[in-house]
């Protein structure tokens, strides 16, 4: 039997669902360490996240009639991502809503993989930002002894009921100690994840607050550029991201020293995961490369005077749903100079030559 | 542009590297193969209008005579490959798929087959006018696998001055080495070539572009060059598509040809190194195009190599002589990437054809047949030469708003040498989509004249 095929009759290697292996080895050893600063509630939040996610979506696909669409395993990833995001004691009931949320609002309404307008995980989070205020700003301090064995108490929160708040477990983040106390964390902590005893935590934690994926840029950075190496994520996004928050921020702080310095706007908060894992969800970013540069600069923008000028002490979520928005107009005025497209008067002046 | 830079050789943006599988091949020297009892010679085998027979059923002709002529100046005339009697004119398979007319020649087996001889010509000393005739006698196209008559390349329209001749050594498809291998063992030909072809253009100087891949060939080439100052090799980064004239220009010259236009805008014209080589071999003997070099590889093969053939042998009685092993599941002519699947083994070997690729079926590479959505990753955008939007043009072309990847797009500037389907992790049949919407949009200025009437 002869086939008859069109050309080209090879083909590359990567395929979409090694590509989307390659971005959850990515996020496992974040996840690790998500566990191993917060013991056993991340890692009920990051599994009952992503379990909603997949339901969510084998639900939606049952409704529509339409084929199973898990192998691709985006669906994990915005499960996951969108753990990462979220407070250590953040109720695992609210959790599960987020993850429906961030599938059935910012996936499934679209019409599934690659044509949802937002970033999913990012569309989950905002819904609880919005609907649940108290539990996700309730930050609790890592490396308690008893993390391996005891939930954080509002982790157990029942389905429909306001989180139990227990004195002795919550803190301050790094971004809203700055904004609301006026008081730095060393650069190096926020960089390593490990804090070195500030002493405006009274509970004498060894670890930096935070969401339980966003403690260690080092480590975020590393998986990033691994992605990167790989072939995987591009590095426009991100690199212009760094580049526009240094830069932003650096004429702040320039201007004057009471603003936090880029280096502490680089490396706190959720910008390094939402530079390396949000931004670049390729589907809600532009495809043209000058188009990448503008989203990220954009974003970087966005994030800083949020940070600096909001009611909330991190930005980079809005910054990149906001962003999102503007992708159908980014591509449009920076579609790539085609090859051969040369001006009328420049092709005359080469004929005389 | 910064990181190509630190490579040694020049190359072009975008573009893909590609696995080159020439091992199997690049070091076998070019053989014959015997006559084929029939052959199937179609009356178009370039760009243009079809040859018109001048031959009839029963009639005997010699190898090397003319058995169709040029029908206009867009036409090249076709010589008989072999020594016998005609058989009939039909119609026969091609490798495009409509049937279209062809002489069948019954080869005498016992024949000697030599080439009729002509009086050898001293083309130094003709004028341009009689040069391009002289080409166009030849019955000389593109054998890179475009096809496109030489002569016409060479008429330059009067307004445009040609400074410079490229020679394309590129042969960036995988599996091919024909180029190579003529480069390595026909330099003096080649080189002769392109010094009559410098004349017909006018051209000041020629530089011999290849792929550094090749470094054998630019160091052969080199050593035959003394004496023909005014020719350069360079070599350049291996890179695909390079061997697209446009392309190469850009590289070896920086200039930019203007979309929709022609090298000679830039004052360059762009020869492939097969069609050199052969018209430094016929021109000063007189002689027509009546074979050419073919890669035959692929898994299946026994004996893979560079073979001299007739053109007009059928596929078949090539696969007889070099062993074919297996089922043939899937049958190339051209390159993997811009080439084209036949249906059946009587399509001859026609000008064009610079290889014939066989694969099995045990060694169809299949990553993975399920087409996903575009997830807009920007692989395409980062790899189309042209520096096009191929997800946007996919994306529209599945909503078949054909007109709008044409004006806003710039659909007509894709040659659809394959880069944006390669590349895709969604298995997107980009390229198909694109050849499905231009040949949509070539049909409806003609329906729109049609319902007017």
């Amino acid at each position: 039997m002869i086939e008859l095929r069109t050309s080209p009759h090879m083909k590359g290697a990567l395929s979409l669902p090694q590509i989307m292996h390659h971005v959850i080895y990515a996020l496992l050893p974040i996840c690790a360490f998500a566990i191993y600063q917060f013991g056993v509630s991340a890692l009920a939040l990051i599994t009952v996240i992503t379990l909603s996610c997949v339901l969510t979506e084998t639900m939606f696909n049952h409704l529509a009639n339409k084929k199973n669409s898990l192998h691709d395993y985006t669906a994990v990833i915005t499960g996951i991502l969108l753990a990462l995001t979220l407070p250590p004691g953040f109720p695992l009931w609210m959790g599960a809503v987020a993850g429906f949320v961030a599938i059935a609002m910012g996936k499934t309404l679209f019409g599934g993989i690659g044509f949802n307008l937002f970033n999913p995980a990012l569309l989950g989070r905002a819904f609880v930002q919005a609907a649940f205020p108290v539990a996700i700003t309730s930050w609790t301090p890592g490396g308690m002894a008893d993390r391996f064995t005891q939930f954080i108490p509002s982790s157990l929160t029942l389905p429909f009921t306001a989180p139990i708040t227990v004195d002795g477990f919550s803190g301050a983040t790094p971004l809203a100690l700055h904004k609301f106390e006026a008081t730095s964390t060393p650069v190096t902590d926020l960089f390593l994840g490990f804090s070195s005893g500030n002493p405006l935590l009274a509970d004498g934690s060894l670890l930096a607050d935070g969401s339980i994926g966003e403690t260690s840029s080092l480590l975020i950075l590393l998986c990033g550029t691994y992605l990167i190496i790989q072939g995987i994520m591009g590095w426009r996004i991100p690199l212009a991201i760094f580049i526009s928050t240094t830069l932003f921020s650096g004429a702040f702080f320039l201007f004057d020293n009471s603003y936090p310095s880029p280096l502490f706007m680089l490396t706190s908060g959720g910008l390094m995961l939402g530079a390396l894992f949000m931004a670049t969800d390729p589907v809600s970013a532009p495809v043209t490369p000058a188009g990448m540069w503008l989203f990220g600069l954009l974003i970087g923008a966005m994030t800083i005077i949020i940070r600096l000028f909001g009611g909330l002490p991190e930005g980079i979520m809005y910054a990149i749903l906001f962003a999102n928005a503007t992708v159908p107009l980014i591509e449009t005025i920076t579609q790539p100079r085609k090859f051969g497209q040369i001006s009328v008067k420049k092709e005359t002046g080469e004929k005389n030559d | 542009m910064g990181i190509l830079e630190l490579f040694k050789y020049k190359t072009f943006s975008h573009g893909i590297h590609l696995p080159d599988k020439k091992e199997h091949t690049r070091d076998q020297a070019i053989r014959r193969l015997p006559f084929a009892p029939e052959l199937i010679v179609p009356l178009s085998q370039h760009f243009g209008a079809p040859a018109k027979a001048i031959v009839s059923p029963g009639q005997e002709v010699v190898r090397g005579e003319v058995i169709a002529e040029a029908d206009s100046f867009m036409s090249v005339p076709i010589h008989a490959p072999a020594s016998g009697v005609i058989k009939e004119i039909e119609l026969y398979p091609t490798a495009r798929g409509p049937k279209s007319e062809a002489i069948i020649i019954k080869t005498w087996p016992g024949a000697s087959q030599r080439v009729a001889s002509f009086d050898p010509v001293d083309v130094g000393s003709l004028t341009h006018e009689q040069l391009i005739k002289a080409v166009q006698d030849t019955g000389m196209v593109g054998l890179g696998g475009a096809g496109f008559p030489t002569h016409v390349k060479l008429s330059v329209p009067p307004e445009y001055t040609i400074d410079t001749l490229l020679v394309n050594g590129c042969e960036c498809e995988p599996y091919l080495t024909t180029d190579h291998r003529l480069m390595l063992e026909h330099p003096a030909e080649l080189l002769q070539g392109t010094k009559m072809l410098m004349k017909a253009l006018g051209a000041k100087r020629a530089i011999i572009g290849i792929e550094d891949n090749k470094m054998d060939a630019v160091q052969a080439i080199k050593a035959h060059l003394s004496g023909f100052e005014h020719i350069q090799v360079k070599a350049v980064q291996t890179h695909y598509p390079q061997g697209s004239e446009k392309l190469l220009i850009k590289v070896l010259l920086a200039r930019e040809v203007p979309s929709g236009g022609f090298p000679y805008q830039v004052g360059v014209v762009v020869q492939n190194i097969a069609t050199i080589t052969q018209l430094g071999e016929l021109l000063p003997n007189n002689q027509g195009l009546i074979e050419r070099v073919v890669t035959i590889t692929g898994t299946g093969i026994k004996k893979p190599g560079n073979y001299i053939i007739p053109l007009g042998t059928p596929i078949r009685f090539l696969l007889d002589h070099v062993g074919f092993s297996g089922t043939e599941n899937h049958l190339i002519l051209g390159g993997p990437m811009m080439g084209s699947t036949v249906a059946s083994l009587d399509v001859p070997i026609t000008k064009p054809v610079s290889g014939l690729l066989v694969f099995n079926e045990q060694s169809v590479e299949k990553v993975s047949d399920e087409i996903y959505p575009c997830i807009k990753c920007a692989r395409c955008v980062d790899a189309c030469p042209m520096h096009l939007n191929p997800s946007m043009l996919g994306q529209l072309a599945s909503k078949r708003e054909y007109e709008s990847m044409q004006s806003d797009f710039n659909l007509m500037d894709c040659f659809e040498c394959g880069c944006c389907s390669y590349v895709c992790p969604s298995n997107i049949p980009l390229v198909q989509y694109f050849r499905i919407a231009k040949s949509v949009l070539r049909e409806r200025p003609k329906e729109r004249s049609e319902e007017k009437a």
